[in-house]
């Protein structure tokens, strides 16, 4: 039996897996330790765990588990790891690279910068959602000490192409921050390879609790240090003081080992299911994928119906199917996604986008009535829609002069 | 954001929605809104000429639910009508009968704006002056 209402909505959050709830439970009435408690054996009990822990999350990513500083989250990450460094490396320069698609929490942690003294280039993206390395190279100066770009992006899922931006910004002798909050626990991310010096990353996207993520800060080649955002008792190597928040830790660790383990073959099956959503949509007329479809995470696919509304779109199935849209018809501005408007798309088939978000409980079944509804709103929508019946008698919709609002 | 009742049985069941033949004298056309701001509303008003009774009433709307279930109710109110009584029509009331929330007050006021302006078109392809009405309550 289906059960209803189904979750597409992964790259908003995602369920906790049972296996890491099964994990945590101890830690909050048993083991309740203070982790930097270093004289009784509540505190080493809670000291080991998250020194497991940290191992966990570090082998997902390549990296020592030193080199993980945990937060609350990316959110945090993405300012500790930008503000930090324009703190910490502000007699080597004030200038950072980012791009127009960043998550919010980059953008405007950057634009907080630029009030205090920074110099920001927001690179443009391609239209399929890329940045171009020469634009990259180009905008590096004397003063560059960062370039912020995301590993893969939050609603079409593009994956940017991490091993050149490093590279560049070596060369150049400016670190690489990425923010791979989309990307870690659902692709292979190895901060060595990929040539990452600093990292956001969060549990709450790979099946672990809310409230906990870390910040990857490389020790070696170069040693990077970050200036704290809050001040206190020094944990986390002086970079995030906090008493440590013991079970979301243990959590985002067994989250971590799952990931890394399951990963090729949930890879596998999701990206088929994905694939089959996709392919099912697009023989709707005038139905457009959104992103590079060759470099894109593999449970995401983000497409625009040409001429019905997204959030209208939604109504039709929202009590059923739970997922996103690019169009804001709720928020006050009416300004559809930023990030599609980035790719080039008109603000038209930028508010009749749906993000289509998968994840490791999704099935073949939830993906079939998925197709069928989606299929039928839109079907019905335009049925309704005056721009559908102008498109088919032939009428250039441009070329109207609208009255805006 | 949850929707009233009222907005969900008019998005699942639209009353009135279809196509008036534009080019007839007896038919005024609305066509508010713009495909960028995520809402577009079309709707049009046959008019019996010799009582100015509106006659039928149709919509077509590229929008959200809320947008839909305005254009939808605007048209029921609008049949049985006489043009001067139409006029009348305040995006209020659609909100009211509605229990639109603020954000989507702009739903109703374009629905408003539709009917004024299919009004006008109607009055214009009749010889008649357009009328002049003052901004709606956004």
């Amino acid at each position: 039996m289906l059960k209803l209402p189904i979750y597409l909505d992964h790259n908003s959050t995602t369920p906790m897996d049972p296996r890491v709830l099964e994990v945590m439970l101890p830690y909050f009435v048993e083991n309740f330790g203070n982790a930097a408690s270093r004289n009784h054996s509540f505190g080493w009990q809670a000291e080991e765990a998250v020194d497991y822990a940290r191992e966990q999350i570090a082998q997902l990513i390549g990296a020592d588990p030193k080199e993980i500083i945990i937060t609350s989250g990316a959110t945090e990450g993405d300012n500790l790891g930008i503000k930090g460094v324009f703190e910490m490396y502000a007699t080597k320069g004030n200038h950072i690279i980012t791009c127009t698609t960043e998550h919010k929490a980059v953008l405007d942690t950057c634009k907080h910068l630029e009030k205090l003294g920074a110099e920001v280039t927001y690179l443009e993206v391609q239209p399929d959602g890329l940045i171009d390395l020469k634009q990259l190279e180009a905008a590096m100066r004397p003063t560059t000490i960062l370039v912020a770009i995301m590993y893969a992006n939050n609603e079409i899922g593009v994956i940017q192409p991490v091993k050149e931006i490093s590279a560049i910004a070596k060369k150049h002798g400016a670190l690489f921050f990425t923010d791979a909050v989309q990307a870690v626990g659902k692709i292979p991310v190895d901060v060595n390879t990929d040539g990452i010096d600093i990292m956001a990353f969060t549990a709450h996207k790979m099946y672990g609790p809310k409230g906990v993520g870390a910040l990857y800060v490389r020790r070696k080649n170069p040693r990077v240090k970050v200036t704290a955002q809050m001040d206190g008792g020094g944990h986390e190597r002086g970079m995030r003081s906090g008493t440590l928040n013991v079970p979301g830790i243990v959590g985002f660790g067994k989250a971590a080992e799952v990931a890394r383990l399951d990963m090729a073959a949930d890879t596998e099956r999701i990206s088929k299911l994905r694939d089959k959503l996709e392919n099912a949509l697009k023989q709707i007329d005038e139905t457009y994928v959104n992103g590079n479809p060759a470099h894109r995470l593999p449970h995401v696919s983000n497409i625009s119906f040409k001429y019905v509304e997204g959030e209208g779109l939604m109504m039709g199935f929202n009590k059923d199917i739970a997922l996103s849209s690019g169009s804001a018809c709720t928020s006050a501005s009416l300004e559809p996604s930023y990030v599609l408007k980035a790719l080039g798309l008109g603000d038209d088939l930028a508010h009749s986008s749906l993000r289509f978000g998968l994840g490791r409980n999704t099935t073949e079944e939830q993906i079939d009535f998925t197709i069928k509804a989606v299929t039928d709103t839109v079907l019905k929508l335009r049925e309704m829609s005056p721009l559908w019946e102008m498109f088919k008698d032939g009428v250039d919709i441009d070329a109207i002069q609208w009255a805006h609002h | 954001m949850a929707y009233s009742d009222k907005v969900i049985d008019h998005y699942s069941n639209p009353k009135n929605v279809g196509t008036l033949d534009k080019a007839s004298k007896s038919v005024g056309t609305g066509l508010v809104g713009a495909p960028e701001c995520g809402d577009v509303m079309r709707l049009q008003i046959e008019v019996d000429q010799a009582t100015g009774l509106i006659t039928d009433a149709k919509f077509k709307t590229f929008g959200c639910g809320s947008a839909i279930a305005s254009s939808s109710l605007a048209t029921e109110w609008l049949k049985g009508k006489t043009i001067d009584e139409a006029v009348k029509i305040d995006n209020m009331d659609l909100v009211e009968e509605l229990n639109l929330p603020p954000v989507k007050i702009h739903c109703s006021v374009l629905a408003e704006d539709a009917i004024k302006a299919a009004i006008n078109d109607f009055r214009s392809k009749n010889g008649l002056e357009e009328l002049v009405f003052e901004q709606s309550h956004v």
